[in-house]
Parts: structure tokens; sequence; C-alpha cells
């Protein structure tokens, strides 16, 4: 997939992923806005350009793994499947619904493509950390390469941190982490429920290599992964500050809009909001 | 009698005995040496769990995790997404008993191959007490779909259920004790996951059995038959899937079920026995094993002795159920 669109288009298909999540979680009724939103950029660009995938063939052998491990973020994952063939697009508004193969927190069993079944935190560093020991030490895989993302509240969890050992120790540096660092989690600020700094210096010292960006430049995040995957003595962790419910006003920051979905017209409201967005997300069809 | 091949010499004073865990360990070397996808975890607890005779042997495959449970499994179920057969192993106090969410959500919900090893279990540990007395293990592991739960009877059919759930493809707990025990079976003697198996016939009362507690059903039996009791063994070392036919056969011979298992009754192989009976064929049944109860510090024999675990105490207790109880059974 890698390297064929620009920036801009990449900027594009984030937003076109944004709308996406918004119809779905509405349709849906339930579900987690903020964290789906914050993430587009991230998946966008993982989805567009970093990995090493083929949509046509989820078992392809050569390809780069992606684990969710915030799996109520899972709503912006199904949009870049959709959109980068995996499956159709009018499939995403079965999210959440009886039958549906998008479950309201991913299930590899359900639907071709998902590597990992989470939802209950914590637990996805550590399922990336068996893959890329797997490529790094059993498969002579080289070239294959582990991506995961976590959320930043998810890592109060005690299991976080075993696998951050593990990978240190191991020096899995197929492995490359992002962090989704948008300062909330349901109860409030992370700061407030369980303070997380010093973030950096926490991974630091656990022998990971840190990189902190916008997690809304697709340029940054990109040019992140590839430092990442030149560091070949360690693992790689990518601490991504983000706006939560970022490119539609109301929830941007908003720890409420953490684990709601918008009615209707809130929903309405956002679409309009993410076409003409004051010029923070440049959107292909925003005229 | 019965088909099933008995060690001639079971109940021989000088009859082997030889920890089920030591079973598992060459089993598990075994498994390794036939299909290269194996591979081992282990929490800090190599030798005890006898995980060392594949980590000497593969130690190319063998991934030491440190004291990390929750991280033991769900790295597990990562090397299964990587096309691995992972064994991931420790004592049952702590695998499954501290990271049952990490086994349910990332490895039996998620339908990787994963085989769990709970060392250590039953109150047969003895001297640690309470809290590494892994008694609900049982009770945990059979409730969650897509799983498998084998409790070996002896090292023999230790080796052999290794063997097994290292080629089943599923999500996979075993369960293996610490102490010496007799070993009941023969290399010849079978084993399947899924299948239970008549060891005695009788007529009077069915004796079923897991784990270690077979053998103690064994003896059991010899001594109701001194009193005029024709008791029937029944072996179950796979308690799901559960032999339903086998069960409900021996059930319908003899008319009384007692139910035997180094765990808790409730939830556990009693339970399950429990579940089926009352539904498919309601009779009489008694269980045997931890009466809501923790255990506590002391030498293995004496703990079964206190707890009632014995083949003399089981034998007294079924006496009595069988003077107490008619022979019945009811079809739906």
């Amino acid at each position: 997939m890698g390297g064929q669109l620009t920036i801009t288009q990449l900027q594009h298909k984030a937003n076109d992923l944004r709308e996406d999540v918004v119809r779905m979680l509405e349709a849906a009724g339930s579900g987690h806005s903020a964290g789906s939103l914050g993430l587009a950029d991230i998946l966008a660009a993982l989805y567009f350009n970093i990995m090493n995938i083929d949509p046509k063939n989820p078992e392809w052998s050569d390809r780069d793994i992606f684990i969710l491990s915030n799996g109520h973020t899972v709503p912006i994952q199904y949009a870049a499947m959709a959109e980068a063939g995996y499956f159709e697009k009018e499939e995403l508004l079965t999210l959440r619904k009886l039958g549906s193969r998008l479950q309201g927190h991913p299930e590899r069993v359900k639907l071709p493509g998902l590597e990992n079944t989470s939802g209950p935190l914590g637990s996805g560093l550590s399922q990336a950390a068996g893959v890329a020991y797997s490529f790094q030490y059993l498969d002579d895989s080289k070239h294959r390469f582990v991506y995961v993302v976590m959320g930043d509240g998810e890592l109060d969890e005690g299991n976080v941190w075993e696998a951050a050992m593990f990978a240190g120790k191991y020096k899995l540096s197929q492995l490359i982490a992002f962090i989704d660092r948008n300062n909330i989690q349901i109860d409030g600020c992370t700061e407030e429920v369980m303070p997380l700094e010093d973030l950096r210096g926490k991974w630091e010292s656990f022998g990971w290599h840190v990189l902190e960006i916008d997690g809304h430049n697709i340029e940054s995040i990109i040019d992140a992964a590839s430092t990442a995957r030149a560091i070949t003595n360690r693992p790689s962790v990518i601490i991504a500050h983000t706006i939560p419910g970022k490119g539609v006003d109301f929830m941007e920051y908003d720890y409420k809009w953490h684990g709601i979905s918008p009615n209707s017209e809130q929903a309405k409201l956002a679409l309009q909001k993410l076409r003409t967005l004051d010029g923070k997300i440049t959107s292909g069809d925003a005229e | 009698m019965s088909n099933y091949l008995l060690n001639p010499k079971l109940f021989d004073d000088d009859v082997v005995q030889e920890p089920i865990r030591a079973g598992f360990g060459r089993g598990l070397k075994a498994a390794g040496e036939a299909n290269e996808k194996v591979v081992a975890l282990c929490a800090d607890l190599t030798e005890s769990t006898m995980v060392n005779k594949f980590s000497e042997a593969y130690p190319d495959r063998f991934i030491q995790v440190g004291i990390a449970e929750q991280n033991l499994v769900s790295v597990a179920s990562g090397l299964a997404c990587a096309g691995k057969i992972p064994f991931a192993s420790s004592y049952a106090a702590f695998n499954p008993g501290r990271n049952w969410e990490q086994i349910k959500t990332t490895i039996a919900i998620n339908d990787q191959p994963v085989k769990i090893v709970g060392g250590h279990s039953g109150i047969s540990v003895g001297p640690d007490g309470a809290t590494h007395q892994m008694l609900e293990d049982i009770a945990l592991m059979r409730v969650l779909p897509n799983m498998i739960v084998v409790v070996p009877g002896d090292s023999i059919e230790a080796e052999k259920a290794t063997k097994a759930i290292a080629e089943n493809g599923k999500p996979s707990y075993i369960r293996l004790t610490r102490v010496k025990t007799p070993i009941i079976s023969t290399i010849e003697s079978p084993f399947e996951i899924g299948t239970a198996y008549i060891l005695r016939e009788g007529s009077d009362v069915s004796l079923m059995g897991t784990g270690t507690m077979t053998y103690q059903l064994l003896v059991a039996a010899n001594i109701l038959s001194t009193q005029g009791i024709n008791a029937e063994v029944v072996h179950v070392p796979t308690i799901k899937p559960l032999d339903n036919d086998t069960i409900i056969f021996s059930a319908k011979r003899t008319g009384r079920v007692v139910s035997a298992e180094e765990a808790q009754i409730a939830g556990g192989f009693g339970g399950a026995i429990a579940e089926l009976l009352s539904e498919k064929l309601p009779t009489p049944l008694l269980r045997i094993g931890m009466q809501d109860r923790y255990g506590e510090s002391g030498e293995p024999m004496e703990l079964f002795d206190h707890f009632g675990l014995t083949g003399e105490h089981i034998a007294k207790k079924v006496a009595e159920f069988v003077h107490n109880t008619s022979q019945y059974h009811r079809e739906y």
C-alpha cells in the first residue's frame, strides 16, 4: 500500500474516516466518540501509508500486524479497514448491531483483517510483543513490523508495564507502539484520575526508544514510524499528542464524549463541522 | 471387568509413583520435538513446572517472562497470532488464578491455540497453604466457551494429554499436581481428549474421578468390594468437553453417582457432573472434594486425610451413601 498518497490526500482520508465514524456511532446509538475521532490521523497514516498490508489478502504471510489495544476506539479501525478495501463501506452502519461482524469491541474471529481481540484494557501491548518476539527470534521475519495503538488512560493497567518490561528485556525492535495521549479517560483527566507523567521518562527507563509527536500531523506520524523502524536495538513508543474528539469542536477536549455517541442532531452538526472546520483540517469536500 | 488397561502393579506396595507434572515435562519436550511451532513460556517457575525439560532441549523456543502472569498469557496470545503453539506455564494459583480475564479475552474469545498450564494445583500442593492451593481453576476454566479442560490422572496420561493438546488447535487448560502419585495407567492405555474411561465395572454405584482422585476411587472400590458393594470406577480426564455418553451410560447402570476432585465441588468437576445428570438423567449424586472452604498447610497425604479425600474416607462416605440412597435414575 505504502507511499501512494500525498500528505494532503492522507489528511482527506483521515477526515473521511471521521465522517464515517460519526455516521457509524449515530447509527449504532452507542459507542466511544472522542478516542475514535482523535485517532483518525494515526489510523489513516497506518492503513494508507505506514503498514505493509494487502486488504484483499488479509492472511498475506508477509503483512505487518496491527493490534488495537484500546478496543473501544475500534470504529475508527473499521472505518479505515473499509476504506482500505477489507470489506464494503455499507457494512460500517451495522456496527454494534446483532449479527454484525463489526462488534462493539474488536473480535478477530468475526472479521478477516482483525489480528486480535481486545476491549478489556491493558493487554494489547503484550499481544503485540508476542507477535514481535516471534518475528525477531522465531521466524526470521526481519521485514515485518507490529504496530499497536494504546490509549493513555489504559496505561493505568499493570499489564501494560509487564509488557513494557518484557519488550525492553528482549529488545523487540520490530514492535512500534503508539500512545494516544489525549489526556482523558472516563472519569476525567488522566492526570487527575491517575497521573501518568513523567510518561517519556517511564518508557525510557523501561528500555524503549521514545518519540513524541503531534498525533494529528500526518507527516510527523509517518516520520516517527519510519524512525522507529530504523531503531534496531529497542522497541519504540510514539507518544502521540491528540485532541479527543478532534474535528468536531463540541466534542473536543471534553471527557464526557469519551464513552457516548452523537444523536442524529449532533451527528448532523458534527458532519457539518468536519466539512467546514475552520481550516483545522483540510477537507477534500469542504466546499 | 473393563477393557481399560490399568497398571498391573497398581495395588502393590511398591507401585511406581511420580508427580503428574513430570509427565507434562516429558510431553512438552516430545510435543516440541514433533512440531517446531511449539514454544514454551514460563513465569519464573521453569523447574518446578518441569518446563525445564523443554527449555534445555529447545532454548531458542523458550521464553522467560518473569513473575508476570497477565503478560504470560497475553504474550502467548500474540505468539499464537504469529502461528505458534504456545504453552504458558505457571502455578494454577496464578495461571489462571491471576490472569483469567486475559485468558478469556485474548485466548478464549480470540480462539487462539494457547495452552494454559496450571501447575501445583489442588490441596496436594501441601505446606504452602491456602493461598497456593488452587481449588477453583476447574470451575474458572470450564465456564469459558472454546476452552478445553484436561485433568490427567497420572504422569503417563499427562504426557499423552500434553501431546494431544499441542495438536488440537484449540485454547486448552491442563491441570497438574506437584506431589508423587501412583501411576494408574500404562503406556498402552488409551487417552483421547473428550473421552472418559470405565476402569472398573460395577452395579451399585459409579465413582467418577478426575486427576489424582481417580486412584483414591480405585482404592475405595477395593474396600467397598469387601463390604459387598460393587462400585464402578469412571476416570474422567477431560472435564470439557465432558464425555456425556459414558457418564450417562454408567449412571444408568448403577443408579448412584459419586464425583471426586481435589477442588471446590461448587462449579468444578462435581458441578459439571451435577449439571449433566440433573438435565439428562436425574440420579442421586454425592460430590467429594473441597466443601466450600479453603485448605491449609500440611503434608499432602495429611491433607487428603484431613479433608476426607483418601480411598478409606471415600469408601466410608460411599458406603453410607449407598445404604441411605435407593438406586434411581429418571430418563427424560
